[in-house]
C-alpha cells in the first residue's frame, strides 16, 4: 500500500495571472505574468527549479507541442519541461508532476505551470477538435455545454426532480459564483446577476442557459512546489503541504458498460474516496474548509457536492438552495468565483483552484478571505465529458494539520 | 421454378413540405405556380441520400428475412452519392449482407429501377432490388413543386413469393423529354405537352400494349394498373387505351409524397401491393428515354408481408419551413458559423477497419463473459476478463433502445439545429453516445424508446466526401 503524498511537498510559491478576454497577450505573456508572481512568492532565483511541468488543454490554439514553449517563454534555466494535456484536468497534472518529483527526491524544487489561450479562435466556446480517426467515425461532435448538460437530465429523471426545481438550483449556483467573482480583481466576470437573469438567459444546452456556463477564458497560474524541509531551510514559516492528490481516469465503462445511469461522475467518486483516505479526512462535510470544485457547468458543481461526499446522493440541489456552498456557507464552493467567473483557461484551472486554496489558507485572499482559518481545502479538476473523463481531487492545507 | 417477388419496403421520410409555404415564398416571381401549391411533398432531412434512404426500405423489406441468403444488391437511381464508389456497396454494409454478394449501382435513366427489377426477376437468385431518388431542383420552378423523396426495395427470387412475374416488355428510345449532365445540379425539362403526347402516350402506350399482347393477357384481368407517370390524367388514359379498367389505376401519390424519380414506379408498386389481395394481376410501368411494363400476379403470402410493411409506414409530419428545406438541399448559403469549420476528413485507412463498426453498427459480444458493447475492443469493457480478441459481431443496428440522458445542443454546429443527442441503451446490452435524428422539440426525454438508422454523419466538402454513421430516432406510435 502506497504511503501517500501527504505533508511530503510544500508549496513554496504559487502565481495567477488575471483571467479573462486577454486580446493584449500571448500564452507566452500569461505564463510570464503568473511565474513572477510565483517566483517572487518563493523567494527563490530561477536557477533553482530542477524541473518543470507545462499542462496545456487545447495545445493547437495555446502553446503548440511539447514543454519548450514554457522553458523559452520563462527562460528556464536548461531543465526538463514536461508538457502534460488531461483534458480540463491538465493544470492539475502538471502539479501532480510537479509534485511526485519532489515527493520521489528526483527534484528538490519544481514548477508547475497550467496555461491557455482560448480566445484566439475566433468564437464562444470551447474549440471544435477531433479526437482520433475511430472516434471521429462514431463519436458525437457535441460542445462542452451538450456533454454535461445530459447529467442534468438523467440526475433530474433519476431523482425525481422537478425540471423548475433543478433549473432553480443550478440557478443559484450561478448567482453565488457571480458574487463571488465580482470580489476577486482576478476574475474574469465580475458582475453580479440575480436569479432571473440566469433563469431566463438564451439556451445553450438543454437545459443549460448562458449563465449555466463558465467563462471561456485566456489565463496562466502555477506553483513552485519543493520538500517541507527546504521550504523551512528558506524561511518559510506557514507552510501549505499537499495532503492528497488523485487522478482517476475513465477506462470505457461508463460510456460502455450498461451499470453507470448518467447521472454522476464515477471517477470523482472513486478520487475523492482515495484522496480522503490519503489526507485523513473521514467526513468531508465538516472537515472541509473549502472547496474549488470544476464547475465547467452549473449542473457540474451540484452533483460534484455528492460525488464529493458532501451531499447525500439526489440531495445536492437542495444543498445547493440552503446556501451551504455560498461564500458564507459552512462549506463554502468557489469562493473565488470558480471556473464560472474567475474563469476556465483549461491548462491554468487546475492550478488556479489551488491557487485560491492556497491564498485563503495563508490569509492573503483580500476581500473574499474567510474569517474562520481554514485547514482541509479541496480542489476538484474534471476533464472529457460525464461518460468518459478524467477526475482529479486534490487536498491543500497546513502542514502537519 | 419461377421467380417473384419475395418481399417489399418503403421509406418515405417524415417531413413533408406544404407546397403553399413554397408558393408563398415565390408567388412575387412565379404567380404560375399557384395551381400546383396545393398538397404536400416528402422531403428528407439534411443527412439523408439516395443510400441512406435505400438502406432504410432494405431494411424493411428484410425484415424478418434470413440476410444470408441474399446473392445479390442493386441501388437504382440518378442522384447517387458517389461517382466512383458502389452505392450499392454502402447499402450492403449498413444493411449486413454478406460479403460474397454481387452488387450494382443503376443508373442514368429514371427507369433505371425498373430495369433492375426486371433483370432480377428473369433469374431465380434471390436478389434486394434498392431504389431511392433525392434530386435537386430550382428555386420556383414546377420540379421543385413536384419532385418528392423516398425509396423502395424489392426482393426478389423463388419460393413463397408474395407475386409472380409473368413477365415483361421493354423499349428503348433515346427520347429527351429531360435530361441531367453528369455533376450538374438540375434537370432540364422540355415543354410538358411535347412529353406527354410523344412520350408517355406513344412511347409508353406502345410498350403496355406490347407487354399485354406478349403475356396474352387482357387488359381487362388487370386488377391494378400502376403507371408511374406523375401527370394527372395521363395514367387513365394510358390504361383506357390498353383496355384497362380506369378504377384499376394506381394513385400516383402526388398530393402526399410527390415525384420521386427513380423510386417512384417501386413506391407505387409498393403501396398498391399494401391495399391488393391474393390472385390479383399488377400491371408495373415506367417511363425513361424508352419504357418498362412487368406484370404480377399477386399469392396468399401477400398479407404477412403487408402487415408488417403497414407497421413500419411512419405518419407525416407537416412542415412548413422552406428556408430549411433550401438550406438543406444547398441552395440557400447560411452562415454555418466558424464551429462548422471543422475539418471532417476521413482516414480511408480508419474506414477499412472499422467497416462493420461503422458502416454496419456492428458492436461485439463478449464470448467469455457476455457482455455487449459498442464498439468492439481488444479487451472487454468487463475488466473481469483480460483475454483479447473474445468478440464476435453483435449487429444493434436492429435493435430498439432507450434514452439514458440527452440533451438539445445550440452550440454544436448542425445544419437541424438543435443538435439533439445522448447515451442510449439497447434492449438486450450495448449501449452508445448517439446523435438523434428526425426529433422534434418536445420528443426527447429520458426513458424514450429509440430506434437507429443509417444517416450522414457530416460532409467533407473540402474533398468532396460523405460520412455515414448510425442516430437514433423517435418510435412513432404505430411502429411495433
Amino acid at each position: 500500500m502506497a504511503s501517500g503524498i501527504k505533508d511530503k511537498v510544500a508549496i513554496l510559491g504559487m502565481g495567477c495571472a488575471r483571467f479573462g478576454e486577454r486580446w493584449d497577450t500571448d500564452a507566452d505573456g500569461l505564463m510570464v505574468e503568473a511565474f513572477e508572481e510565483a517566483i517572487a512568492d518563493a523567494g527563490i532565483e530561477v536557477s533553482q527549479l530542477d524541473a518543470a511541468w507545462l499542462g496545456v488543454g487545447f495545445d493547437a490554439q495555446s502553446t503548440g507541442p511539447s514543454g519548450i514553449p514554457a522553458a523559452v517563454a520563462l527562460r528556464l534555466p536548461d531543465i526538463g519541461v514536461t508538457k502534460v494535456e488531461n483534458y480540463c484536468a491538465s493544470g492539475t497534472e502538471s502539479l501532480r508532476g510537479a509534485v511526485y518529483a519532489v515527493a520521489s527526491g528526483a527534484a528538490d524544487i519544481a514548477l508547475a505551470m497550467g496555461v491557455e489561450k482560448l480566445k484566439d479562435t475566433g468564437y464562444g466556446g470551447l474549440p471544435t477538435r477531433t479526437r482520433g480517426s475511430r472516434w471521429d467515425m462514431i463519436g458525437v461532435t457535441g460542445s462542452a455545454p451538450g456533454n454535461f448538460a445530459q447529467l442534468a437530465s438523467a440526475y433530474g429523471a433519476k431523482h425525481r426532480i422537478e425540471k423548475s426545481d433543478l433549473k432553480r438550483a443550478m440557478a443559484h449556483v450561478s448567482v453565488k459564483s457571480h458574487a463571488n467573482g465580482a470580489k476577486n480583481p482576478k476574475a474574469h466576470l465580475r458582475n453580479v446577476i440575480d436569479i432571473d437573469k440566469a433563469l431566463n438567459a438564451t439556451m445553450i444546452a438543454e437545459p443549460l442557459g448562458l449563465f449555466d456556463c463558465c467563462g471561456v477564458s485566456d489565463g496562466a497560474a502555477c506553483a513552485i512546489v519543493t520538500t517541507p524541509e527546504i521550504a523551512k531551510s528558506l524561511g518559510k514559516t506557514d507552510i501549505v503541504a499537499i495532503k492528497a492528490m488523485q487522478v482517476v481516469s475513465s477506462n470505457g465503462w461508463e460510456m460502455q458498460s450498461d451499470q453507470w445511469d448518467g447521472s454522476y461522475l464515477h471517477t470523482t467518486r472513486v478520487a475523492a474516496t482515495k484522496a480522503y483516505k490519503e489526507a485523513g479526512i473521514t467526513d468531508p462535510r465538516s472537515q472541509l474548509s473549502l472547496t474549488e470544485v470544476h464547475d465547467c457547468f452549473s449542473i457540474t458543481e451540484l452533483i460534484t457536492m455528492e460525488d464529493l461526499f458532501i451531499s447525500k446522493e439526489g440531495e445536492g440541489w437542495k444543498d445547493v438552495l440552503n446556501g451551504l456552498f455560498d461564500a458564507d456557507g459552512k462549506v463554502p464552493c468557489q469562493i473565488d468565483g470558480g471556473l464560472k467567473c474567475f474563469g476556465h483557461p483549461i491548462g491554468a484551472s487546475g492550478l488556479r483552484m489551488v491557487y485560491e486554496n492556497y491564498l485563503q489558507l495563508l490569509g492573503r485572499a483580500g476581500e473574499r478571505q474567510r474569517k474562520i482559518a481554514p485547514t482541509f481545502c479541496l480542489s476538484h479538476n474534471l476533464g472529457g465529458m460525464p461518460s468518459q473523463n478524467v477526475s482529479s481531487v486534490s487536498i491543500i492545507g497546513p502542514l502537519g494539520t | 421454378m419461377n421467380s417473384g417477388i419475395l418481399s417489399y419496403g418503403l421509406y418515405v421520410p417524415r417531413r413533408r413540405l406544404q407546397r403553399s409555404s413554397i408558393y408563398e415564398a415565390n408567388s412575387w416571381y412565379a404567380p404560375g405556380l399557384s395551381g400546383l401549391a396545393n398538397g404536400e411533398k416528402a422531403i428528407s432531412n439534411w443527412d439523408e441520400d439516395s443510400v441512406t434512404m435505400a438502406v432504410e426500405a432494405g431494411r424493411y423489406c428484410l425484415d424478418g428475412i434470413d440476410r444470408t441468403l441474399i446473392e445479390s444488391v442493386s441501388l437504382a437511381s440518378t442522384t447517387l452519392p458517389f461517382a466512383d464508389r458502389s452505392n450499392a456497396g454502402i447499402a450492403k454494409e449498413a444493411l449486413n449482407l454478406s460479403d460474397n454478394v454481387m452488387s450494382a449501382d443503376q443508373t442514368g435513366s429514371l427507369r433505371a429501377a425498373t430495369s433492375s427489377l426486371m433483370q432480377s426477376l428473369q433469374n431465380d437468385s434471390t436478389d434486394l432490388c434498392l431504389a431511392a431518388d433525392r434530386r435537386k431542383s430550382k428555386v420556383a420552378s414546377i420540379q421543385e413543386m413536384s419532385y418528392g423523396d423516398a425509396s423502395a426495395a424489392f426482393l426478389t427470387g423463388s419460393g413463397d413469393v408474395i407475386a409472380n412475374y409473368l413477365g415483361g416488355y421493354s423499349n428503348t428510345i433515346d427520347f429527351v423529354d429531360h435530361y441531367r449532365e453528369t455533376g450538374a445540379d438540375f434537370d432540364y425539362t422540355w415543354e410538358a405537352r411535347f412529353v406527354r403526347d410523344e412520350g408517355y402516350q406513344k412511347i409508353l402506350g406502345s410498350t403496355i400494349k406490347s407487354a399485354l399482347a406478349k403475356l396474352e393477357i387482357s387488359g381487362n384481368a388487370i386488377d391494378h394498373a400502376v403507371i408511374a407517370v406523375p401527370v394527372k390524367g395521363v395514367p387513365q388514359k394510358l390504361a383506357a387505351v390498353a383496355g384497362m379498367p380506369v378504377e384499376a389505376v394506381a394513385d400516383p401519390h402526388m398530393a402526399t409524397i410527390g415525384d420521386t424519380g427513380v423510386c417512384h414506379p417501386l413506391l407505387m408498386l409498393a403501396m398498391t401491393l399494401q391495399k391488393a389481395k391474393p390472385g390479383q394481376k399488377v400491371l408495373l410501368a415506367s417511363f425513361g428515354q424508352g419504357a418498362d411494363v412487368m406484370v404480377f400476379e399477386t399469392t396468399e403470402y401477400l398479407g404477412v408481408v403487408n402487415k408488417r410493411q403497414t407497421e413500419f409506414m411512419q405518419p407525416g409530419l407537416q412542415d412548413t419551413n422552406y428556408s430549411r428545406y433550401l438550406f438543406h438541399r444547398g441552395l440557400l448559403d447560411i452562415d454555418k458559423g466558424m464551429r462548422a469549420e471543422l475539418d471532417e476528413k476521413q482516414p480511408g485507412t480508419s474506414l477499412a477497419r472499422d467497416r462493420k463498426t461503422v458502416l454496419g453498427l456492428i458492436g461485439g459480444k463478449c464470448t467469455e463473459t457476455g457482455v455487449i458493447q459498442f464498439p468492439k475492443t481488444d479487451l472487454p469493457v468487463n475488466t473481469v476478463s483480460r483475454a483479447t480478441g473474445t468478440f464476435e459481431d453483435y449487429p444493434l443496428a436492429d435493435r430498439r433502445a432507450t434514452v439514458l440522458s440527452f440533451t438539445a445542443d445550440r452550440l454544436a454546429y448542425s445544419p437541424d439545429p438543435p443538435s439533439y443527442y445522448g447515451m442510449i441503451d439497447f434492449e438486450g446490452g450495448g449501449r452508445m453516445v448517439a446523435e438523434f435524428a428526425d426529433i422534434e422539440e418536445g420528443e426527447a426525454d429520458v426513458g424514450k424508446q429509440m430506434r437507429m438508422v443509417f444517416r450522414i454523419k457530416a460532409f467533407d466538402e473540402l474533398r468532396g466526401f460523405r460520412k455515414y454513421f448510425w442516430k437514433a430516432i423517435p418510435v412513432q406510435r404505430g411502429e411495433s
